[in-house]
């Protein structure tokens, strides 16, 4: 074999099962009830893991007295996490934890640990940057052209607030692992979106070689970016585990913990200007921003978010931004972290800025879009247009508050910007002698449909039914891949599969090539045979190929992909999205409905059309709940967080989403790209298209998501100018 | 804003934030709480459960047709009965307070939620869960349904979901789109799947009318 494989896609039109949407590998499983997740099993002589956690938002622990949790009868091991000393800077931290062989015991336990703190000041609200005071930290100021002089020229200057809060992750799955450290060897099965580099991370928490770690993980009950490590929780579980004499203690989060520290998405407030002339041409900029992610302060939108291309930005800004650190649980990265508070404060004050000037918003968009990067220009203008066209845009939409009766009718526009790429990736693929095929990859599947579109890329290139294939993931002792985040599982696993069975298929070829009377490199692999190419009457069965594999009794190849020198034939980055939002809004109750909401969105080459689909489904009903519904309340007077549960922490139900339109933008441009990951790009622009639509609607800006009656209400009696 | 919630539901899901301990300080059953279903299941429930606890309590199951025995203390609910006793984890545990509905399963036909349910006070009832409604390696109508409209991402939701929309569909056997969003309104899915799951229950409603209206 002389020259280097031949890696990329077979053209569009050529691919048997890249492009066609199978259903998805495991949801028998899941249908079923049948799929395991960690939090499911039930190892023999498992115990059970409760914590006891802070109350208090700001505290000292003074002492934490445990005589009488130890001595109740089936409790196994009590491990104190905070100590006496300990400060504590948000309700929920862990103090202690028990095991105990049933979990209501376990609960009596953790209830009988005298914990006495000393309880210190604190701040746990952050939409009001005055009252925050010496927890306010100036985080940058960046100044272009000349902004005061600019908005003096500007015919049309346009002034808002607008606020994004606090959101939690509520994956549905808590946080949390089963662990059975016994002698020198630690099992672990997390809930995580890293299997890979689970095990280094743990076994360094617990000076235990990460070779004597085994992780192994089927299914995971949703993650969104908040699973990526072993997290204390980790540690503490095995440690209760050893504690007990090497029994296997199952310990995940109880509700209320899980929403108040496992996750939340920072917050992004913004007072913003605008100024420009008045065919809508943005000139000028102006924005002092602040927001929370929890003590560490954390939260940076990119402002003004998309039209800031380095080249040609507006060309007179003033950017202020202000941290702010509160008593609250730490943020962890939340589907495109920062790209959804950017998106919400840039659109909502373009959009106040295109009502100012009395111009449509999709035209003063699309005139902005000089600024956005040169590449993506085309691409924009193009989705703006096929969102007009789905949302009927040109026939249904009104200048702001032209809207008629009681309940108003309203459109709203957002547009996201996303990287992705893929993630270091490697692949094994197994041909045996028998003709069975064993697709071996340390990955995970999110729910996203890794499973299947790694089975797909493998019978593809090996011109095999999806039923040939053996795949297995999930597991640290399979080749390593990459935690799941930033949308780039598809790119590696799709790049390292094609990889590994091209490299096995050429071996094949080889193997099989005297047999056909041919040379390898005028072999393929099609409908189950290995022919010659142009004369298919000359062929093996793929059985009868694999029985030619030498005296070895199998071909093993690797694939990978390397994300810092990326399989650039196969896969690449950067896609955009224009979502608009269709809302009625009740001007009496304050009640927000989805009338419509249409999603264009670019993903370069799509593997399975089915499941890409779902993503953004699921991309925009989740926007359309944080849109609508979602907002941790914290209490000002006592630290805590109001609404840890699911009653009052609201999520969008399946009658609240509306009617829902996708439209992937697969032209062959796009496709010619390669394959680009999918997770994040569609959730990042419904904030901003929803609060658009009401605005549009009700004819006065809500300043604050989620669009909930009392904000609605307050803002139409001019409650919070 | 679950505003659609089956109003059956709606009524398990009230003071359920201080049952457990309520029940745990008295040592009994749920029928001095006065409240819906535990009302109702009161009534029905074998006497001896007036006396129950506080310790563990023999009791015994009637789950998926077989009756199951089991000790437990009368705190237990259902669902970490079925979870952590009996190795039956379809049913998930999410808000574990009578919101989400992961727990779906079904007591005499009728869906529940078994977070909200006491273990002792589900004896004498037929449960079903969803390991009981499909033959090893067969796929109930509305299991495949799901799969085949792919609602379900992480699927955690998923075994809840298909429980209620058995539960529902056996009452609603011509739901239209509307009825399907009132009658689901009771389970909640992070990964957003409902556009799926719409569509998995009118099939579902359509292959069970096929097959003589048999659901399971
Ligand atoms: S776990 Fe029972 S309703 Fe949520
Ligand atoms: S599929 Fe993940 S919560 Fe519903």
């Amino acid at each position: 074999m002389a020259n280097t494989p031949d890696y990329s896609w077979p053209p569009m039109e050529a691919r048997k099962v890249i492009g066609q949407s199978p259903k998805r590998l495991d949801g028998p499983a899941k249908a079923s009830g049948r799929a395991r997740y960690s939090s499911d099993l039930n190892p023999k002589d498992l115990l059970f893991g409760v914590y006891l956690t802070c109350p208090h938002a700001h505290a000292r622990v003074t002492s934490v007295d445990t005589s009488a949790a130890e001595k109740i009868q089936g409790v196994t091991a009590v491990h104190v996490v905070s100590p006496a000393g300990t400060e504590i800077q948000w309700q929920g931290t862990e103090v202690a934890a028990v095991a105990a062989v049933t979990e209501e015991i376990a609960r009596d336990a953790v209830g009988a640990i005298k914990v006495v703190y000393e309880v210190l000041p604190h701040l746990v609200k952050e939409e009001d940057v005055a009252q925050a005071g010496a927890r306010a930290k100036a985080a940058g100021e960046i100044l272009k052209g000349d902004p005061a002089a600019a908005f003096q020229q500007a015919a049309v200057v346009s002034e808002g607030h607008y606020g994004i809060p606090v959101i939690t992750h509520c994956c549905l799955e808590p946080h949390g692992q089963t662990i059975q450290w016994q002698g020198d060897s630690v099992w672990a099965w997390p809930s995580t979106q890293d299997v890979t580099h689970y095990a280094g991370q743990l076994g360094q928490n617990l000076k235990v070689p990460a070779a004597n770690v085994k992780v192994k993980m089927d299914y995971i009950g949703g993650g969104f970016g908040s699973k990526f490590s072993p997290d204390s929780w980790g540690e503490v579980c095995a440690r209760l585990s050893q504690k007990s004499g090497g029994r296997p203690v199952r310990l995940f989060l109880d509700r209320a913990t899980e929403q108040r520290i496992a996750g939340n998405r920072p917050s992004a407030y913004a007072d913003i200007k605008i100024g420009g002339g008045k065919d809508g041409t943005i000139t000028a900029w102006e924005s002092h921003s602040w927001a929370t992610g929890g003590f560490t302060g954390g939260g940076s939108p990119p402002l003004p978010y998309i039209l800031d291309d380095s080249n040609h930005p507006i060309p007179n800004k003033r950017l202020v931004h202000t941290a702010i650190s509160t008593n609250t649980g730490p943020f962890r990265a939340w589907r495109a972290p920062n790209n959804q508070q950017a998106a919400y404060l840039t659109c909502s004050a373009v959009e106040d800025f295109a009502a100012k000037a009395g111009l449509d918003p999709l035209g003063v968009f699309k005139l902005n879009l000089q600024y956005a990067p040169k590449v993506r220009q085309d691409l924009y203008g193009y989705q703006f247009d096929k969102a007009a066209e789905l949302s009927e845009w040109k026939k249904l939409w009104k200048l702001r508050g032209q809207s008629a009766g009681p309940v108003k009718r309203g459109l709203g526009l957002g547009f996201s910007a996303w990287g992705g790429g893929g993630h270091t990736s490697q692949c094994n693929v197994t041909l045996h002698a028998d003709g069975s095929v064993q697709v071996d990859i340390g990955t995970q599947d999110l729910g996203t449909g890794t499973r299947t579109i790694i089975t797909q890329v493998a019978a593809e290139t090996l011109g095999l039914p999806m039923a040939a294939i053996k795949l297995t993931i999930g597991s640290n002792d399979l080749p390593p891949d990459n935690a799941s985040g930033g949308s780039t599982t598809v790119g590696g696993v799709s790049a390292s599969t094609r990889k590994a069975a091209v490299n096995a298929l050429a071996k094949l070829f080889d193997a099989a090539a005297p047999a056909l009377g041919a040379t390898a490199d005028q072999l393929e692999a099609a409908n189950g045979q290995i022919r010659v190419k142009g004369s298919p009457s000359k062929s093996l069965t793929w059985t009868a190929a694999c029985k030619k594999i030498g005296a070895a009794g199998k071909i093993a190849e690797t694939g990978i992909n390397d994300q810092r020198n990326p399989s650039r034939e196969l896969i690449s980055s950067g896609t955009g999205g224009v979502q608009v939002a269709d809302v009625s809004v009740d001007i009496e109750t304050g009640i927000v409905k989805i009338n419509r909401y249409v999603a264009v969105q670019d993903c370069g080459l799509i593997i399975n059309p089915r499941l890409a689909e779902s993503q953004v489904y699921g991309a925009v009903i989740m926007g359309i709940s944080t849109a609508l519904f979602e907002r941790r309340f914290m209490d000002a007077a006592t630290g805590a967080m109001l609404n840890a549960d699911m009653e009052f922490y609201k999520l969008a139900g399946i009658g609240d989403i509306g009617e829902i339109k996708v439209y992937m933008d697969i032209r062959p441009e796009n496709d010619k790209r390669g394959v680009i990951g999918l997770g994040e790009p569609p959730a990042i622009a419904i904030c901003a298209a929803v609060g658009n639509a009401v605005a549009n609607a009700i004819g006065v800006r809500v300043p604050h998501i989620p669009m909930t009656p009392d904000h609605v209400l307050d803002a139409l009696e001019g409650r919070n100018a | 804003m679950r505003s659609k919630k089956d109003p059956d539901r709606s009524r398990q899901a009230k003071g359920n934030f201080s049952r457990r301990g309520f029940i745990r300080g008295v040592g009994i059953g749920g029928g001095a709480l006065g409240t819906g279903l535990l009302e109702n299941a009161a009534e029905a429930a074998p006497a001896t459960a007036a006396s129950a606890g506080p310790g563990p309590v023999p009791i015994t199951l009637n789950i998926n047709g077989k009756p199951v025995n089991l000790t437990v203390e009368p705190r237990v609910t259902l669902l970490d009965a079925l979870r952590n006793r009996l190795d039956l984890t379809g049913a998930k545990r999410v808000c574990d307070r009578g919101t989400c509905g992961a727990c779906t399963v079904l007591m005499n036909g009728k869906s529940v939620y078994s977070c909200s349910v006491l273990a002792i006070d589900a004896q004498g009832k037929a449960i079903e869960t969803i390991e009981g409604i499909a033959e090893p390696g067969k796929l109930h109508p509305v299991s495949a349904a799901f799969w085949n409209h792919d609602a379900q991402q992480c699927g955690y939701c998923t075994p809840g979901f298909v429980m209620a929309a058995k539960g529902f569909l056996a009452e609603h056997p011509n739901p239209n789109l509307e009825d399907v969003e009132h009658g689901l309104g009771g389970n909640l899915c992070r990964c957003g799947t409902y556009m799926g799951v719409r569509q998995a229950v009118l099939e579902a409603a359509r292959t069970l009318k096929t097959q003589g209206g048999k659901n399971g």
